[in-house]
């Protein structure tokens, strides 16, 4: 396994990005999107943490194991993610036969 | 025959396939091994051999035990009488809390996988150490500076939230010690996960050349399960317990409801973690057991690649069902719904384990030594403990028995009686091989059948006052039902014994290790590569790196032995004839 050597001038490209994002991250909090207010600012969380996946931690040079590996950690999270979303969903539904019972009664 | 008999006698050649291959060398020293290799205390505290780390996690997770242990006495003598007079409401509440938090985090968790697992990965693998022998030192060290939290905190003045530490309560209203406790889990949890780090990364990267993945023993198949749910699993709990902790010293709203939090999202993320964790305390007594039927029945266990995917499956339901600890809660019906099924569904792989040992014991050659009493026992109680767990599963039941005794009879069967059985079980079966010395079977098997009797003398009697309504957590009962408190003296008067069982082995197992009997590299004849080297084994492990050519269990076929009277393909003699006869 050879390591990839990565130019310092990459970290400080990245860095720059992120700094970037951060900056429009206190930028977009100035405007009312709406309902999208949490997608964007989710947006530009999400894609700050990939890069720091990819390069810092340099995922992107890694072999395909590695990929599987940080893959599957968050298939994992979104299991969790998934089931308790699941949960705050459907507390408001009501199955039909208390409904009925209710109005019966 | 007795372990003794069989040591005495001379050892006839190996298994067919398995050739010994840790004969001494020339040049070294007789008798050198890991325990003689260096006395001073810094040769044990910043030792990297894995098997000098199983020891310190021995030394240290027995200290807890006994903590925990005499936690759980002041509780059984509290609840001897209706009245709270032995201690005060809040004084059990703490007792209790105690008692959980010790047993779970500081026994259970690190249990078989720090002790045992530590000691013979590398030996069953074939390997010299650990993949990372200085991470594996760090996750010891971990675990006690978390313990120093955590014990610390019980020292000036406990915790009283009981070890799920509920939110509002946790992060709002309890006036103990929560922050320091938590800050103790989050640091022991990391002991958790470096572990399996150290686990996978071995398992993958270090097996012995010939030791495929299905020639591996069950024991190591069920730690890599486990290993999978340290790391996924345990980050979680970090997460929850800082998040509770934060809400409690910045009142920021994550969790209370009166700050806009939720409390049931505390429920969700703690038990996305505590569930699992039931599965990384029981799957590595789960492969103890898969090796020590297999050894005294004389026999291949029985569908071996359905035991070692079975573990897999459990990892993975078990990540799967945590929303069944809440089927009371504000949960919506239909997530209750899903978590009910596959909480069903995860009984499965688990009952596939047990049939498979089952079959292994048919038609077997039996011999009932002492880790075989204790396997013996685990299988009887691990499925009178997992099936009440489906009972919990039926979301109507569980309404009814949920925060009851029967709950606390249901996962002490499988915590107790499954983990700590398997423990024990494990520790007489692997005894000679980290010491060297063997114990007195009499006694060994004497006191099996004590924790045996013990146990379920404690325990049976919480399944019907759980049915009959006594809810768990209480320093006080009814006196005008009376059967309330014949079954807590019952059940205090197990603990008793159950006591005395464990006091048994602690006393004769530290006698052993001067006046015991010398142990034999193979003493009970099995086919495992950790038998394959001396007793107790040099600090490398292997002289030479061995090279597997058998199978896991390859023990020769009965019907050789019995019918045709053949004792093995090749008629030399074979280990198994030894055995039953």
């Amino acid at each position: 396994m050879s390591e990839h050597i990565v130019q310092p001038k990459s970290y400080y490209k990245i860095f720059g990005a992120l700094m970037v994002l951060t900056a429009l991250t206190v930028v977009v909090a100035f405007f009312d999107f709406g309902a999208l207010n949490d997608i964007v600012a989710m947006t530009i969380a999400v894609t700050k943490a990939t890069l720091v996946i990819l390069f810092f931690m340099h995922v992107f040079y890694s072999s395909r194991l590695t990929k599987t590996i940080v893959v599957a950690g968050f298939f994992w999270l979104a299991i969790m993610f998934v089931m308790i979303g699941s949960d705050y969903l459907s507390r408001g539904y009501v199955p039909r036969g208390i409904t009925n019972y209710v109005e019966r009664h | 025959m007795s372990a003794i008999d069989r040591t005495a006698r001379d050892m006839p050649p190996a298994t067919p396939g398995v050739k010994r291959i840790a004969e001494p060398r020339a040049d070294e020293r007789p008798g050198s091994n890991y325990l003689n290799n260096g006395y001073g205390w810094k040769s044990w505290l910043l030792t990297k051999d894995h098997k000098r780390i199983g020891i310190l996690y021995l030394i240290s997770i027995s200290l807890f035990f006994a903590l925990g242990g005499i936690y759980a006495g002041f509780i059984r003598l509290e609840l001897l009488t209706p009245q709270s007079d032995l201690l005060q409401p809040a004084t059990y509440n703490k007792v209790f809390t105690q008692h959980g938090i010790i047993m779970v985090f500081l026994f259970l968790v690190p249990s078989i996988p720090a002790t045992l697992g530590n000691f013979l990965i590398p030996l069953m693998i074939g390997a010299k150490d650990l993949a990372f022998p200085r991470i594996n030192l760090l996750s010891w060290y971990l675990l006690i500076i978390g313990a120093v939290f955590a014990l610390g905190a019980m020292m000036y003045g406990g915790v009283d939230t009981g070890w799920t530490f509920y939110t509002p309560f946790s992060s709002t209203y309890s006036n103990t010690y929560v922050t320091a406790t938590g800050i103790g889990i989050f640091v022991a949890g990391f002991s958790s996960i470096l572990t399996g780090l150290n686990f996978i990364v071995t398992i993958h990267t270090m097996r012995a050349p010939g030791m495929t993945w299905f020639r591996m023993p069950l024991f190591v198949w069920a730690h890599y399960a486990t290993s999978l749910i340290m790391i996924l699993g345990t980050p979680v709990l970090a997460i929850t317990i800082s998040l509770m902790a934060f809400e409690r010293v910045t009142r920021v709203g994550i969790f209370d409801p009166a700050l806009g939090g939720d409390p049931i999202l505390f429920q969700h993320l703690f038990w996305f973690y505590s569930h699992p964790a039931v599965y990384i305390m029981l799957l590595p007594g789960m492969g103890i057991i898969s090796e020590i039927i297999s050894t005294f029945s004389r026999k291949n266990i029985f569908g071996y690649k359905f035991v070692a995917f079975s573990s897999i499956a459990i990892a993975v339901f078990g990540f799967l069902v945590w929303g069944h600890h809440m089927f009371t809660t504000g949960q919506s019906v239909y997530a209750g719904l899903v978590f009910s099924f596959i909480s069903y569904a995860v009984a499965v792989p688990s009952a596939i384990k047990v049939f498979n040992w089952s079959a292994t014991l048919f038609r077997g050659s039996i011999s009932y030594d002492t880790p075989m009493l204790y396997a013996l026992g685990f299988l009887g109680l691990f499925t009178l403990g997992g099936m009440t767990g489906v009972f919990l599963a039926a979301i109507g039941l569980d309404v009814h028995v949920h925060d009851t005794y029967f709950v606390v009879a249901h996962f002490h069967y499988i915590m107790v009686g499954g983990t700590l059985l398997a423990y024990l079980g494990g520790l007489h079966y692997w005894w000679p091989k980290m010491f060297g010395r063997m114990y007195p079977e009499g006694w060994g098997r004497f006191s099996a059948l004590v924790v045996f009797v013990g146990f379920n003398l404690t325990f049976f009697p919480q399944f019907l006052l759980g049915y009959l309504g006594m809810p768990r957590r209480y320093a006080a009962y009814p006196v005008d039902i009376p059967a309330f408190q014949v079954l807590h003296i019952l059940s205090t008067a197990g603990a008793t014994i159950l006591g005395a069982g464990l006091v048994i082995p602690l006393i004769y197992l530290i006698w052993s290790l001067i006046g015991g009997p010398k142990a034999a590299g193979d003493p009970w004849m099995a086919t495992g590569l950790e038998w394959r080297t001396a007793s107790p084994p040099p600090t490398e492990n292997f002289h030479e790196t061995p090279v597997v050519t058998w199978n896991a269990y390859e023990y020769a076929p009965q019907e050789d032995m019995e019918v045709i009277g053949k004792t093995s393909p090749d008629d030399k003699p074979d280990r198994s004839s030894y055995s039953g006869a």
